[in-house]
């Protein structure tokens, strides 16, 4: 059911884990089945530098946070912000329709992560 | 690469000596069991040896048993069938929680027709309370369906205790013995039941057959409509190959129970002996009341689709009730129902022994399973209090 680009994504994921000194942390939760995705990021001049994820989902959401970790990194807040659940599910050649709410997850993480590291640079620049 | 296949739960391969009884009822002896010709009449004699064979297996009488398309249909007859034939004497339905959808959405559609319908809870190991029982039957109650085993976490119900206090009321018992037959005895007069479903792909038949014992003197109306086979039960020109598959079936899967149960109960303990040394793996279901062939286990902070996605990899087929294989994105509702919380559920993980199943096939699973959990986990936000 799912593509090949989704099965090695959910079985060579790539940046798991966690950035020990993240500039943002996006932790989300599934509302409709349940699933955790927590995105860290690093940020130097406005550009994510590093990236990791951890998620608790099925193979779907483990594929979609592996593929936005690598679609987001080396590029400005602003494009982050721009990618969608679309354009990670069409990264990794579609997927399933059912499955099509797990890639929200690993966009609304790195949204999060992303309004976390703005929150956190406000009140110190502030 | 190994594969092995735990999933014996879902279906079973069709087995040589069933295979070769079905082939002359798709090749040559291929009449319509109605037909007044010898065409058709040399074939009804078989399709009534057949009935006579699967009612030996059960010990019921001939007459008293009907061949549906399987396990779903059976249940749909004996449900809705019960209810439309009793609908003036009462309105009251009693199930359980653990239900298969086929039993348990049967009875809930019967809500909709104005009939009152109570779903027994379970205790956390999945089993039916039959104090419970007792005290939900009313005056206007007709029908009590409880299945026999469960087909995700194996328990197997106090079915003769629970038959005989719907009996003392009057009232009808139904059982699905899908997931029974050819694990553990099922023998309709010990048991004490009315009616009783079982299906032909779970016990090495062919898919698309099964039957429903009626008892003599039980009176259902017919649900679907059509010519006069199965005594207008269940009308539609006969599946005929299916039909002498599923004599072959039955017949072969009773007679085998004994060595069958001696040889998945050692295979299946040793499985989740194995699983459950894996730090938070727990078993579900009923430590001994549990079918012979069926292990399911909950793999705390790991969700089931990705667990079964890692084991396939590794040439592993098994089954989940998290809620990311569902369709529905609703966690299991036996596991639900057995008071497991929402991520137990998600994790859980079913595998289903059968006749093909091996101990170096444990064994396989057994050295695959630590490192696929762990994998996961070391994925997963989730961490156990106390962890980095
Ligand atoms: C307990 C139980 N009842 C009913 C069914 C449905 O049987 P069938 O697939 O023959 O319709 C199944 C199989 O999924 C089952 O396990
Ligand atoms: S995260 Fe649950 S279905 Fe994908």
């Amino acid at each position: 059911m799912y593509s090949e680009k989704v099965m090695d994504h959910f079985q060579n994921p790539r940046n798991v884990g966690e950035i020990a000194d993240a500039d943002g942390v996006g932790e989300v939760g599934n509302l409709r089945c349940g699933d955790i995705m927590r995105i860290s990021i690093k940020v130097k001049d406005n550009v994510i530098e590093d990236i990791k994820f951890r998620t608790f989902g099925c193979g779907a959401a483990i594929a979609t946070s592996s593929m936005i970790t690598e679609l987001v990194k080396g590029k400005t807040l602003e494009e982050a912000e721009e990618i969608s659940n679309r354009h990670v599910a069409e990264a990794l050649g579609g997927l399933p329709p059912v499955k099509m709410h797990c890639s929200n997850l690993a966009a609304d993480a790195l949204k999060a992560a992303i309004a976390d590291y703005k929150k956190r640079t406000q009140q110190h620049g502030g | 690469m190994r594969r092995v296949y735990l999933d014996y739960a879902a279906t079973t391969p069709v087995r040589r000596e069933v295979f070769e009884a079905m082939v002359p009822y798709l090749t040559e002896k291929f009449g319509n069991p109605s037909s007044v010709h010898w065409f058709g009449r040399e074939i009804r004699k078989d399709v009534d040896e057949a009935r006579e064979r699967v009612a030996e297996a059960l010990n019921a009488s001939p007459q008293e048993i009907y061949f549906t398309s399987g396990g779903t249909e059976s249940d749909n007859m004996a449900i809705l069938g019960t209810a439309a034939a009793l609908r003036n004497k009462g309105r009251h339905v009693i199930t359980s929680a653990v239900e298969h959808h086929a039993a348990l959405d049967a009875c809930l559609s019967l809500e909709k027709q104005g009939y009152r319908v109570t779903v027994l809870p379970v205790d956390k190991y999945g089993m039916v309370d039959p104090a419970d029982l007792e005290a939900a039957i009313a005056e206007d109650t007709i029908l009590v369906s409880i299945m026999h085993a469960n087909n995700e976490v194996g328990t197997i119900q106090p079915i003769k205790e629970l038959a005989a206090i719907a009996r003392k009321h009057g009232v009808l018992f139904h059982t699905d013995a899908v997931q029974t037959i050819g694990a553990i005895p099922v023998d309709v007069r010990e048991l004490g039941v009315d009616l009783l479903s079982l299906s032909g792909h779970k016990i090495y038949g062919p898919k698309g057959i099964g039957a429903l014992y009626v008892r003599k003197g039980v009176r259902l109306s017919n649900i679907a409509f059509g010519g006069a086979q199965e005594r207008k039960l269940r009308p539609g020109t006969e599946n005929v190959a299916g039909i002498m598959g599923l004599a072959t079936a039955v017949e072969l899967a009773v007679a085998e129970q004994q060595e069958t149960y001696e040889k998945l109960v050692v295979l299946r303990d040793k499985l989740i002996d194995g699983l459950t040394a894996v730090p938070d793996v727990k078993l579900n279901g009923h430590p001994q009341q549990r079918l012979p062939g069926n292990v399911n286990v909950s793999v705390e902070r790991v969700e089931g689709e990705s667990l079964i996605l890692s084991l396939d990899m590794a040439g592993i087929a098994v089954s989940s009730g998290s809620a990311c294989t569902s369709g529905s994105l609703e966690p299991s509702h036996v596991l639900m129902a057995m008071g497991l919380d929402h991520q137990s559920a998600h994790g859980s993980l079913r595998l289903t022994l059968g006749k093909g199943t091996s101990a170096e096939d444990i064994d396989h699973v057994l050295s695959v399973f630590p490192g696929v959990v762990q994998r996961l986990r070391d994925m997963s936000p989730l961490r156990k209090s106390g962890e980095e």
